[in-house]
């Protein structure tokens, strides 16, 4: 199995260890929203390189003549990392039983990297031959608006263009940081929560997704979109010196598209 | 009856535990009943009453698969083990024990092996 992470070097005991997995596995778990909504195979290892896209390239040179060519069409997996620097002190004092050490470059490692993940899915990643769920739908046009009241009008839309386009349900909503705040701030006339119409209209879950830029309705049927994972998310061990030690979250991914029409973007 | 799927005191598991037990609980239960069916199957001779049996023992493989599946997005150890084994053709004892060799490490808690990769054990979240 891997040991690039270079866990057993690091200078802090097994329970630091415990806690700082918990303390990521409790922060990613809430952000990492995309992985809430998508298909997700994996994970396939730290040796794993490319996801097959089962198609060929036709190669116009060969060899010799009398024979024809083609290339497999693969997509690489991208790895993604984020690093942070803990106190050795705050460690210490965690194996005497502190209860309330400062882990919180930890917790915006954890965040910055969930970030990363969503806003690969939902937008893209041009660098890495992502492309994302928002950027491959066909289905445009859909605004949000500025206020929340106004948001139940293009959901319902979205909704209706996808049974339209003979895409089944169930479906899922996700917004963004913002939007999400807004909504879940937002009671209508009558004191009726905006969070529990809008639930109402999709007949599904609301997920919060920081990094995603408006709201995206997802069918939930499967097969439409793939997350796949070589090294699933992993705390590394980088480097120390005498006052602190430095880690990394990192994770390896892909993702893919296969129903574009299988998803209806709404913008901010 | 009621909660004779925990090994230990209910009150001392926590709860993503308590759920894993649930769904091997019911996982055992789905077995069972397709074993059930087949037998009645194999001994009845009403062709109508066949037919009902047999839509029935496909609702238990279902139920079966589902559990299975939860149950491996929560357990990366036995997945990597069951990956090996289902679906493949072969040798079911040989396959069985390559993905036992090749998955190395001990099963901590039930919803966050640690499977000897340094893996936080995320996964999935579908549905979750």
């Amino acid at each position: 199995m891997s040991n690039h992470l270079l866990r057993s070097h690091a200078p802090i005991s097994d329970a630091n260890w415990k806690l700082l997995d918990d303390e990521a596995r409790e922060r990613l778990a809430v952000a990492l929203a995309a992985r809430k909504l998508v298909d997700f195979s994996g994970p396939h290892g730290w040796e794993y390189s490319a996801t097959n896209l089962g198609r060929i390239e036709p190669l116009a040179a060969t060899p010799c003549e009398g024979v024809t060519a083609a290339r497999r069409q693969v997509l690489p997996l991208a790895e993604v990392r984020a690093e942070f620097a803990l106190s050795r002190e705050e460690l210490r004092d965690d194996d005497r039983g502190a209860s309330d050490a400062d882990l919180e470059a930890l917790d915006r490692a954890a965040h910055q990297i969930a970030v990363a993940e969503n806003r690969a899915v939902f937008h893209g990643w041009s660098q890495a031959s992502i492309t994302g769920i928002s950027e491959a739908s066909p289905h445009h046009g859909l605004e949000l608006g500025e206020h929340p009241d106004g948001y139940r009008r293009p959901v319902a839309s979205a909704i209706e263009q996808l049974l339209r386009s003979g895409i089944s349900g169930p479906y899922a909503l996700a917004l963004g940081n913002e939007q999400y705040k807004r909504v879940v701030e937002t009671a209508e006339q009558g004191g009726y929560p905006l969070l529990d119409h809008l639930r109402k209209i999709i007949n599904g879950d609301i997920v919060w997704a920081p990094g995603l830029d408006g709201a995206v309705v997802v069918s939930q049927r499967g097969g439409d979109f793939l997350l796949e994972v070589g090294q699933d998310l992993s705390i590394g061990y980088l480097d120390h010196d005498r006052d602190v030690v430095r880690f990394y979250l990192e994770e390896s991914f892909s993702f893919h598209v296969a129903t574009p029409e299988a998803a209806v973007p709404i913008k901010p | 009856m009621g909660f004779d799927q925990y090994h230990e005191p209910p009150e001392e598991l926590p709860a993503d535990t308590r759920t894993f037990a649930r769904l091997c609980a019911s996982l055992t239960e789905e077995a069972e009943a397709i074993g059930w069916y087949e037998q009645r199957i194999a001994v009845e001779r009403d062709p109508q009453a066949i037919a009902i049996m047999r839509d029935a023992r496909g609702e238990e493989f279902k139920h079966f698969s589902m559990d299975l599946e939860f149950l491996l997005r929560r357990s990366p150890q036995w997945r990597e083990i069951a990956e090996g084994i289902l679906f493949q053709t072969g040798d079911i004892v040989e396959h069985g024990e390559e993905a036992e060799a090749e998955a190395s490490g001990e099963d901590g808690d039930a919803s966050f092996a640690d499977d000897g990769s340094g893996s936080l054990g995320i996964g999935s979240l579908k549905g979750a």
